[in-house]
This record gives C-alpha cells, structure tokens and sequence, in this order.
C-alpha cells in the first residue's frame, strides 16, 4: 500500500533549494571567473562569486547545525549492505520496471548509493571547494600578507583544485538532475522535494503520518 | 518582557545615532576632489624679478646671468653642482658591479648611443654652458644655466651645437627678469625632445604634453587640473624627485602615483588587492604615444648610403624619418600599447668597456630587475626600443663612435660616413680599444611609461589582462592568474568527464524510455 508521507522538511527543502541555486550561481560566475566564457563581466563576475560563496558558507553553517540538531546526519552514513542491488537496479532492472532494491523511509532516505555519493560531496567535494575558495580569496602573495604560514608561493595550487571541485559538482548536478526521474514516477522525487511530501510504500512498523514540527525531531531521535 | 523590549529599542536607536554621527563627521571630500583643489591653486610668486636692479641690464654672456643669480641665490649654485642634471651621473649600487658612478658618461643608450666625444651637440640639454671639451673638470659655477629651467618668458632657447649656450638671438635681460618656477615647457624642452626629436625616446613624454588634451594625460590637461611637471617631481636642494632607469639602477628617490593617491586608491577592494603586485600605471596607461608617433627600432647597420655622394632622409607621411643617412633605419609606433614587465626598482646597465660573448641573445643595454617571487617586484608598462648597433666583433665591446663634427675630416661619423675611422676616434676617446672591425648586434632598451595617464573611462579593463587570448600579460609567464591561465590537464578531463556524464544519462535515459515503451506495447 503507497501512502503520503511527510519526508523532506521545510528547512531541508530550504537548503536544498538555496544550494541549488548557489551552486548553479557559483559555476556561471567561477567559470567566468576562469575564463571560460564572458558573460557578467569579469570584476562583477568576481564581486558576485564572492558574495554567493558567503552566502553558500552561512548555509552550509545552518546545514550542519540542522544535520546533528535533527540526527539527519546519520541518512549519509555510507552503507555497503544492498549497494549490489543498487547497482544492478540502475543497470538493468530499471528497464524492465523492477521494485526499487531499497525501501524509501523517513529514516532511511537515501539508497546505499546516495548515501555514498552525497557523503563524498559533504566531506570531500564541498569542504575541498569551501577550503581553496577561502584560500583563494584571502590569498594575497603571502610574502606580505599574512598568510606566510602557509608557504604558498603562488595561487596556482588553489585555483587547480577549486577548478577540479567546479568540474565534480557539475558532473554531479547532470547525473543528480537524470536520477531524480528514476522515482516511483519521473516526477515523484521532484514533487517530494518541493511539496515535502512523498508516496512511499508503507512500513508498519514505522510511523508514516506526517509529524507536527515540533515533535518530528523527537520521534527521529528515538 | 515590556521593559526588555523597550531597552532593546533604545539600544538600538543609540547604536543607529552613534553610527549616522560618526558618519557625518567622516564625511570628507574623496581624495581625488582633494587633490584637484590642491593642484588647481595658481602659484603666486613671492618676488618679482623684473625689479631687481642687478637684472636690469645688458648681459653680454649668459654666465654675467649666472653670477647675478647667485649674488642673492648665494648657496643654490653649489645645490645644483650636485645634482644629476649637472653632473649626468650618479653614485649608486649595482647588484654585481658595486658602487659606481653611473651616467651619460659611460651608459650607452639605444639611440645615439652616447655623449662622449659629441658634448658640443648634446650639450644642448645641458644645464651648463661652455660644453666644449670632455665632461669631467667641470666646476666653474658660473657656467650654470639657471635660465633653461627658471625661464617663465618661454623666450629662452640654447643653440643647436653651442655647448649648451644660449642662442645668441636671446633677450637675457628679459629672460633674467623673468624667471621662477620651472613650468612644464622648460622640462619639455630637453625631455620631450630626447634622442634628437619629438618623442623620440620616451614615447609618453613629448611636445603633446605642452598643451594636453584630458585623453592624453589626465593630470596635466590644460582644460582639466593642469598640473606642471615639479608638481609630481618635487625637488629638494635642485634634487629632483623621480628619475629613469635608461641610466638610474637604485630603488630610491622614485616619484610615485601613491606619494598622492595612496596604496588603495579605489571605492573596489577588487581593485585595490591588485596594487600588490600591480603597478599604478600598468591599468592607467592604457596606450602611449597617443598623439605623436615614437622611435620603436632603430638600425643604425643601414646608415651611410649616400645619394650622389650626398646623405639624404626618407619621411614617411607624418614627417618622421624613417632613413637618414647619419643614422640609419627607423621604425615608428604610435598609440602603442605597453609591454609589461615586473620591476623591483633596481637596474643594471650595459656600461662602456663591458664585454658581450653571445651575440645571439638581444643585448640588453638596461635589464630591469624582478620577478613574481620578489615581494618587491610590481607589473609596470614599458616601451621597448630595439636596435642593431655597432659593436667590435674581436674586443667583444659595443662601439662608441664619434659622431657629430663641425666639418667634414675630423672623421665624424656624420660628415664622413667612415665607421671604422669613427669607431676608432671615438672609442679612443672613452679610452677604449678597436680592433678595426664592426658589425651590428642586436640590443633592446626598456623605457618605463609612466605618464599619458588616461582618464577612469579609458583604464585597462579587466579581461586585457584577465583572458584566454591576447592578455596584455601574455608575456609575464612566471606566476598563475585567473582566466589567463589554466591547468589543461584539469581543464580538457574535467570537460570529459561532464561530457561522459551527460552522454552516459542520455544513453541511460533513451534504453529506459524505449524499453518502458516496449513493455506498454507488449501489455
């Protein structure tokens, strides 16, 4: 039986959207920024790079208090149990209309390989872009500056790493965009993150009904 | 909970009061709007010369002129005997020389080459008279031209060929009697004129600048602030602030945009981070030689060709030579953009006697020293002069020769067109040897460009530099900046693997509709 439930919260479905956004900001101004195209201009491409990166920043710091506030950190604990499955789903059952190896659940979002995935970019991708665009930003020939601790003699190993993290969030974003069709319907996984709510297969020994925002926290944590 | 609320509310109105009031009291005039007012103000002069009654009075020679300014000036004359425009040269350090004295004397230049043996001609830009014989000895204060640079007449003028005396049509009483700050035709005079024509050598200092336009130069356009030359090259003592690196080799005594503008002139942070590594005058002169053309190459291995045993010139259609028999052969630029070096402010020079082995590298007869790893080193814009000079193929040395004569005989390079006779005379008098042969090699000479300074509008954008293609730094290898430079091996996998992953979901995505659409047909 398929019931409505309450998956994505509002502030969930705030972060995601907001990074969306960003990150999509991010790569049309850094790329500019690169010299791969003109578009902005370059100083406004630089100026507007620098505000969405704070701004990315700020969000990242919410994310991560709601992450541990919440327990949702644990949905990205990677998992190799039924990861087998998961593969063979996307390679062949998905054609031939098999059930989804992983049951969907509100405390179990996340299929093996989403939890592999989305765990690479929370400690490695985003960290590695945070990281080089602060150094990018603050490094200012630390013969002068104030950065000599460092040792850095040139911006070249900052600007190569934040151009190859730019390159791995895009390749993510093509794939991300196409797997979000492979719900339940096509367009299952793009309402859910919209409305919050989504049409899972029930699990009775789960409590499914959407929670009142006050009390969800507490029922997760149990 | 109403009481909480109202100390908030006044806590916050005193946090907004106190903001706004120390706002209003900040609430100067920019820096710029400063400067203007401060350099629009007209210079009124203490004295007025023309009462004196030690100038008014017919001076027979220029050093009657002399020896009255110093009757009152009593102390200036021994001022100006140390000064590098009288002197033509300077003690400095040079990184693997040591202290030398450097100057006209024994620098060689990228266009007539040098002074030596031809004082009677370049005496003319000479703050001295009776430039006759040989530079050294010269300490008679009488022979001081205190008038080439004070004259404010502009009737002043020293004659072609005189040892730097006057031209006799002068009116010295008139002049004398007239005389204060230097204004920028005095400078103009000599340094818009070096190398034996307009713009010649500089390429941003010519007879333009007299009467600039503000696209010209924005400082001293005569509609705009109309600044003077002294009024950025302040003197001390006749010590003048600022020199050039065709003959200085010290970091000191520079005259710099900052000494008004500061280190962060601009509202954009972005733009004041660059004023690390990137000199003032590397956005701000975007072009030079905006009016007149300049001297870009000289080859001096074509001169000598005579017509019916006569020299002759060849002008192209703006009236620049492009042959003289003298010289040699010319090119000319015009709006030219700069190239752009790093440049820590020190400097070495091909001196007289030096000897050069490889010959296949251009001679560099000034290297500017500096690099992206020198904290010291900025980006600053440059002309580069290239030539082909003489040079002694056996004794490995450049070549002096005598250039200049009053007639035909003496073995000037000029009136008989004899470079082995030439060379021979004139390296014996910087006290050199010859071996009687003579080839050309190439050398280059980099000229600094520091005026021309274009209005806000006409600055150097930021993708000249900032891009894939044709940055203005192209040529400044030795460090990494965004957009110009990339890692082709991050670049070309990176576009692969976004490539791969766009064609993998396509493919991904085409086998699912077309199975899903064989599984509706089979139901």
């Amino acid at each position: 039986m398929r019931k409505q439930v309450y998956i994505y919260r509002s502030f969930e479905r705030f972060w995601h959207w907001t990074q969306a956004f960003l990150i999509f900001f991010l790569a049309a101004t850094g790329f500019e920024v690169h010299g791969s195209f003109v578009f902005f201009g370059y100083q406004n491409a630089v100026e507007y790079h620098n505000v969405a990166a704070y701004a990315f920043i700020i969000l990242i710091a919410f994310a991560i208090f709601w992450h541990f506030s919440t327990g949702e950190w644990k949905q990205y604990l990677p998992t190799f149990s039924n990861i087998k499955a998961q593969i063979n789903f996307y390679l062949v059952g998905i054609f031939s209309n098999a059930p989804h190896p992983t049951k969907k659940t509100v405390l179990s979002k996340l299929n093996p390989l989403q939890r592999l995935v989305y765990f690479a970019l929370k400690v490695l991708v985003i960290p590695v872009m945070v990281i080089s665009g602060l150094l990018y930003m603050f490094y200012r020939y630390p013969q002068k500056g104030g950065m000599a601790g460092l040792n850095l003699d040139s911006v070249e190993p900052i600007a190569l790493f934040h151009t190859a993290g730019a390159f791995a969030l895009i390749a993510f974003i093509v794939v991300h965009l196409y797997l979000i069709t492979t719900g339940h319907k096509p367009t299952t996984n793009l309402k859910a993150m919209i409305t919050g709510y989504e049409e899972i297969e029930e699990d009775d020994t789960e409590k499914t009904a959407a929670p009142n925002e006050e009390t969800k926290a507490e029922t997760i944590e149990k | 909970m109403k009481k909480i609320v109202i100390i908030l509310v006044v806590f916050f109105l005193a946090i907004v009061s106190a903001v706004l009031f120390l706002r209003t009291n900040e609430t100067q005039q920019p820096l710029t709007v400063q400067l203007k007012e401060k350099y629009s103000k007209k210079h009124i002069p203490s004295v007025d010369h023309s009462k004196f009654t030690s100038l008014q009075k017919n001076f027979a020679h220029p050093q009657e002129v002399t020896e009255a300014c110093i009757t009152c000036h009593t102390e200036r004359h021994k001022e100006v005997m140390k000064s590098n425009h009288w002197n033509w040269e300077r003690e400095e350090y040079v990184k693997g020389r040591g202290i030398i004295h450097i100057g006209k004397k024994n620098a060689i230049n990228n266009f007539c080459i040098g002074v030596e043996g031809n004082e009677q001609s370049c005496a003319k830009c000479h703050v001295g008279f009776g430039m006759t014989e040989a530079l050294s000895g010269y300490t008679d204060s009488t022979n001081i031209d205190c008038l080439v640079c004070h004259d404010n007449s502009e009737t002043y003028a020293k004659g072609s060929e005189m040892g730097g005396a006057p031209d006799p049509g002068v009116d010295l009483a008139k002049v004398a009697q007239n005389v204060g700050k230097p204004k920028r035709t005095n400078c103009g005079v000599c340094h818009f004129f070096g190398g034996g024509g307009n713009n010649v050598k500089h390429g941003d200092l010519e007879k333009a600048m007299f009467e600039p336009s503000k696209e010209v130069d924005v400082h001293m356009a005569s509609e705009g602030v109309n600044m003077s030359c002294v009024d950025c090259h302040t003197s001390e003592n006749h010590m003048m602030k600022g020199k050039m690196y065709s003959l200085s080799s010290m970091n000191r005594n520079r005259s710099s945009c900052e000494q008004c503008h500061t280190e962060s002139p601009h509202e954009a942070s972005i733009l004041n981070e660059h004023t690390l590594k990137v000199a003032c005058q590397t956005c701000h002169i975007p072009v030079y030689a905006k009016v007149n053309a300049t001297k870009t190459e000289w080859d001096w291995s074509t001169a000598g060709q005579l017509k019916n045993g006569e020299p002759f010139e060849i002008d192209d259609k703006d009236g620049n030579h492009t042959y003289l028999s003298i010289k040699g052969s010319f090119t000319w630029g015009k709006s030219l953009k700069p190239e752009y070096i790093w440049f820590n402010g020190t400097a070495d020079h091909y001196l007289l006697g030096d000897t050069v082995s490889d010959t296949s590298k251009v001679l560099k007869i000034n290297t500017l020293n500096g690099s992206y790893s020198d904290p010291e080193s900025k980006i600053i814009p440059v002309k580069v002069h290239r030539a082909k000079q003489p040079y002694d193929p056996v004794t490995k040395m450049l070549i002096q020769p005598k250039l200049f004569a009053d007639k035909k005989g003496e073995g000037a390079l000029w009136k008989d067109f004899d470079w082995v006779r030439a060379s021979d005379i004139g390296m014996t008098e910087v006290g050199l040897p010859f071996s009687g042969k003579y080839t050309f090699i190439n050398t280059e000479m980099t000229w600094p460009v520091n005026h021309m300074v274009s209005t806000k509008e006409l600055t150097v954008n930021c993708i000249e530099c900032h891009s894939r293609n044709e940055s203005r730094l192209a040529g400044l290898t030795d460090f990494y900046m965004p957009a110009r430079d990339y890692s082709s091996i991050i670049d070309s996998s990176g576009k692969w693997i976004v490539i791969l992953s766009i064609l993998g979901v396509f493919l991904h995505g085409g086998v699912r509709i077309f199975s899903a659409s064989k599984r509706r047909k089979g139901n």
